[in-house]
Order: structure tokens, then sequence, then C-alpha cells
């Protein structure tokens, strides 16, 4: 297992940084039902980390943890060094952490555009009275603000479908215009749940070449969720693996292949 | 009796064009009030699932606010930015001790509690300013008086100034909140939150925040059609029932139509106005006008019943 916490060097001879969040013994309960049980991890700055494991592993769970739409039962979440105290999700939005959700949640009435505008919320400077009388402050911003995401909209290759209403888009392109809206904040930690579920291969091969060039063009840290297992392994610099809550591994897309806990969670092995 | 229904009317409206424009013009007037405070009921709505009963006494309680500061002895314009101040701390503290507790609650629950507030201001507002009816500052506003005569057609077209600063305020204000819904952050945070709230949440929208705004652009609308409604029938809180005209409005357009609140308003005002005057009062003896929109939503809805605008919601599996 890698224990650099001053950063490491990938198979590929990417340098990593130093930890950008870290999970400590987190645990999370609804009710009677325990979503994440006791789990440890960090995240680097501007690796690519999966968490993956079979249905119901509580890989959402900890997204939504990390993202501040859950708070845990127990344990601490760090984040540039510091603990984060709990906090509503348009806070931890407003420090740099974007992300997608598992069942596309888009702003279906609105267009493309408008869409990944709304990435940059997290931007705002002027104030409300600015904004209403669209004084010079609010006017630079919008200008500002329009020249980035005219640029994710181009990086992303959807400049042909800017005026369209979300809601007319097909699913494959509402992941994409998703991950724009994500990416139009210049987040310091992207989280993506599930980013290429229900895509056929070509769609998939897209979305990947999107991460790892998001990844390596502006060295964005990234954290996502999939199944696919020929994804992860290409993709991610190291994966945690969930299964009922638990961890059961952690490392290179190579040592949690060859590791036996994980080998018996995918294959079923009784519990 | 069928010929009364289906042709006399025609030929009438026909035969006297500038009657008819005369009819047009007034329900055109009333239209954009409706339409501005139907506005203000989807913006509520959208953001945070609230009908919001009280928008009716918002529009009592701004005009009397107004009109109790200017006879402090407070100038006119002054005594409008100060309502506008007033009607800011209102929707602050809406939201701060009505609203931020009650999240998560039932809607039912959320929908009573403007009733409450609707008690409460309109218990608070005869405390502060008396319970007998007061005169629109109208003229120290400088809304003009007087009218326009017109001569279509060799005949007679009367436009009140009065009807005419309304119009034009009225639309202005209805063009300003559509360029800030569509071209500032702040409005498609407004937007947004209505669309989707976890999304909202994850691009740094706070409910808060936007619940102040919405609930405070509910307050100047209020006080604009306070201000137009109050200037033609004084104020006092029978004013009240002008909002409750935007009911058929948003059963027509959906509560969640942004378009659906502004073409809905503008085609109740019309209509209801060319049913009084060519059907109501010859045929069903007048003030029609309480009733005709109800009845006409709800013919509507038989045939559409998500409303005339209304986009069909596909619920997510
Ligand atoms: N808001 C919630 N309320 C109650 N239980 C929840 C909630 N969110 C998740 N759970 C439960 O927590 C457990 C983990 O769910 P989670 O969605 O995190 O799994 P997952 O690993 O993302 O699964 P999948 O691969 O199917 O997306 C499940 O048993 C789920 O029912
Ligand atoms: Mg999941």
């Amino acid at each position: 297992m890698l224990d650099q916490s001053e950063g490491y060097v990938t198979a590929d001879g990417r340098q990593i940084g130093g930890v950008l969040m870290e999970m400590k013994n987190i645990t999370l309960k609804f009710g009677g039902v325990t979503a994440i049980s006791d789990i440890s991890f960090d995240i680097h700055e501007g690796e690519i980390r999966a968490i993956i494991g079979p249905n119901g592993a509580g890989k959402s769970s900890m997204l939504n943890v990390i993202s501040g739409f859950y708070t845990p039962t127990i344990g601490e979440v760090w984040y540039k060094g510091a603990q984060r105290p709990a906090m509503k999700p348009y806070e931890v939005a407003r420090m740099g952490v974007a992300r997608t959700f598992q069942n596309i949640a888009l702003f279906e009435g609105m267009t493309v555009l408008d869409n990944v505008m709304t990435g940059r919320l997290t931007h705002m400077k002027a104030g409300i009275g600015a904004q209403a009388l669209w004084w010079g402050k609010a006017q630079r911003e919008e200008i500002e603000n329009r020249e980035i995401v005219e640029k994710v909209i181009d990086f992303l290759e959807i400049q042909n479908i800017r005026k369209t209403p979300v809601g007319r888009l097909p699913y494959g392109l509402k992941k994409r215009v998703e991950l724009a809206r994500a990416l139009a904040a210049e987040p310091s930690l992207l989280l993506l749940d599930e980013p290429m579920a229900g895509m056929n291969v070509e769609e998939k091969e897209d979305m990947s070449r999107f991460i790892l060039d998001v990844n390596d063009e502006f060295g964005t840290t990234i954290a996502l969720i999939e199944h696919d297992m020929g994804v992860v392994m290409d993709l991610s610099d190291r994966v945690v693996v969930m299964d009922y809550g638990r961890k059961i591994g952690d490392g290179t897309p190579d040592e949690v292949r060859n590791n036996q806990d994980v080998i018996d969670a995918y294959l079923g092995v009784a519990h | 009796m069928l010929k009364d229904i289906f042709v006399t009317p025609f030929a009438d409206m026909f035969s006297a064009p500038d009657f008819l424009l005369q009819v047009l013009w007034e329900g055109l007037v009333s239209g954009v009030l409706y339409a501005l405070i139907a506005l203000g009921f989807v913006l509520i709505f959208r953001s945070s699932r609230i009908f919001n009963f009280a928008q009716g006494i918002m529009v009592v309680f701004a005009a009397l606010t107004l009109v109790g500061l200017h006879s402090f002895g407070i100038p006119a314009w002054i005594s409008v930015v100060l309502t506008l101040g007033v009607m800011f701390v209102l929707a602050v503290s809406i939201e701060r001790v009505v609203l931020r507790p009650l999240v998560g609650q039932p809607d039912i629950i959320l929908f009573m509690a403007t009733i409450g507030i609707t008690l409460f201001l309109i218990g608070f507002g005869e405390i502060i300013f008396g319970g007998e009816n007061k005169v629109m500052i109208s003229e120290e506003l400088g809304i003009p008086t007087g009218d326009t005569v017109l001569e279509p057609w060799g005949g007679l077209l009367i436009l009140q100034h009065l009807d005419m600063t309304v119009v034009v305020v009225a639309v202005a204000l209805v063009g300003g909140l559509l360029a800030f819904l569509n071209y500032t952050q702040m409005g498609r945070a407004i937007r947004a939150l209505g669309d989707d709230h976890q999304a909202a949440l994850s691009v740094g929208i706070s409910l808060q925040t936007v619940w102040v705004l919405v609930w405070f652009i509910a307050g100047i609308i209020a006080l604009v059609t306070g201000i137009a409604w109050g200037a033609r029938a004084g104020v006092s809180f029978a004013l009240e029932v002008i909002a409750y005209k935007a009911l058929p409005v948003l059963m027509l357009g959906g509560l969640e139509s942004i378009t659906g609140a502004i073409i809905g308003g503008l085609l109740i005002g019309i209509l209801e106005k060319l049913f009084e005057i060519y059907w109501g009062q010859p045929l069903l003896g007048g003030n029609t006008e309480t009733w005709f929109a109800f009845v006409l939503a709800l013919i509507v809805l038989l045939f559409r019943p998500q409303g005339l605008f209304g986009e069909r919601i596909i619920e997510r599996v």
C-alpha cells in the first residue's frame, strides 16, 4: 500500500501531490442500516481515485459524505489540511468540491449554456443588488463566467447543443452536460458518481478520454465511482474497494486486482 | 337565445370596433397586474414548493406602509424606498421565522404557515395603520391623472393616464424580472433551485438566500400592485382580493411556468373583460368578473390537466 503523505509518482510517471482530502474513521448510519462502517482513506492532489464495490456497498454514500450531502455519524473529514466542520452541501461546493450524480441531476428546463453557467455560482462575488441592476461588477463577472463556460463547452465538445434545453437531450449527452457544469466551477476536487453508467462503448470511451484530459490539462483531483472494471483499471491511480459498508481494499489497480478479499467480494463469496 | 350568445356579441364587436378596443385595453390593464402577481406566486412556488397565500395581504400591507409612512411627513419617494426596505425585512423575517424551521415539513404545513402570515399581517397592519380606508398618494408619486382621447374609426377610445402608467410600469417590471431571471447568476440560481434542489445545492446555491430573494421580489410586486390598484380603488384590506384573481391564472398557466403566468395573466384579464361586457352584462346581469376566470380555468383544465403551458413532468424511477 502507498503511504506517502507528501505525494508519489504514478506508474506512468506523473507526479502526484500531497493529501487533499482525508476521511478518518467514517461511519454513516441510517436508522438501523449502516451504510459506511469505520472507513478511512485519503485523496491526493492531482490523482484519479476510484471507489468501487458491489451494489449497495456504500459508494454513493461516501461521495455524499465528501460533498456534504450526508453528515457522518462518526468520523472526521479533513480537507486542505484542516478538519472540516459539519457543513451544508452548498458550503462544501463553495470550498471547491464539485460533483455529478448517479441519477443525473440537471436543471431540465434550462438550456445547456445556462446549466453550465450555474457551475460558476460558487465564484459569485457581486452582491444581489449589483446583480439585479446589472452594475459594473456583476456585468464584468458575467462576461468572465461566460468565457470560462465557453471554454468548458468547447473542451467537452457540446458547442452544437449550447442553446438546447437539457430536458430534450439524450442520456449520454446529459451526463456530459453534468460534467461540464461541475468543471465550470474549476473545482479543486471533482466527484463523479458513475459517470459512465448506462453508456454505450463509444460514449464510455469519450467520457474516459474527457476524464483523463481534465486531470491532465487542469490537474484536477478526481474521485470517481465506477462499475466497469476495465475503465477503473485504465483511469485510476489508486482504488478504494468497499463491500457492505466496509473497506476491503485500497491500493493501485494492480494491487487491488490481486487482493483476495476483493476477488471474493466480486465473485459473491459468502461473508 | 342562441343568437344572443353566438351572434349578437360578435355583431356588436364588429359594429363598434372602438368600443371593442376600449374593452380590450381595460382587460389588458388588469391582465398585466394579474400576470405580475402570478409571477410572484410562481417564483415562490418553484423555489420552495410553497403556495403563498399571503401574497394578497402583502399587497395591502405594502400599500398601507407606503401611505402610512407618507402620513408621518416623509416625502413620497423616500416612503417608497423605505417601504421596499420594510418588504425586504419582511422577506428576511419570513425566511428566518417561518420557512427555515419548517423545511422538510409537508407542503400543506407550509401552505398553512402562509395563512398564518396572512392573519398576522392583517392584525399587525391594523394595529399600526388602523383599519379605516386610506387614499393612495398617487399625486405625490407623480402618477398622472387625466386621460387621452383617441378617435379610431371616428369612434371614441379613452385611455386613462393612470392605466397607461400602470401598464408601462408593470410591463417594465415583468421585463426586468425576466431579464434578471435569464441573464444574471442570481436569476439562474432562482430558476435552478426551482428545477432541482439537489443539483442546486451541489453548485453552491443557498436555499436561504434564494428564498429571501423570491419573497422580496414578491414584496416588490406587492408594492407595485398595491400602488396601482390603490390608486384606482383606495387602500383598504379589500385590496387583498386582487391577489386572488391570480389564482385562476395559476390554474391556467401552471404553478411552475413563468411564461404561463405571463400569458395566463394577460389572457384572463382580457377574456374576463370581454365576457363581462358582451355576454355577462346583457345576458347574466353583470358582475361576472368575480367568477368567470375560475370557470374558464376549470374548463381548460378539463381538457388539458397540465394547464395551458405546464410541462408534463415525467417521474424518473
Ligand atoms: N438516504 C438514505 N436513507 C436510507 N438509506 C440509505 C440512504 N442512502 C443510502 N442508503 C443505504 O445505504 C446503503 C448504501 O447505499 P449506496 O447508495 O451508498 O450504495 P452504492 O454503493 O452507491 O450502490 P450502487 O452501486 O447501487 O449505486 C444501501 O443499503 C442504501 O439503501
Ligand atoms: Mg451508488
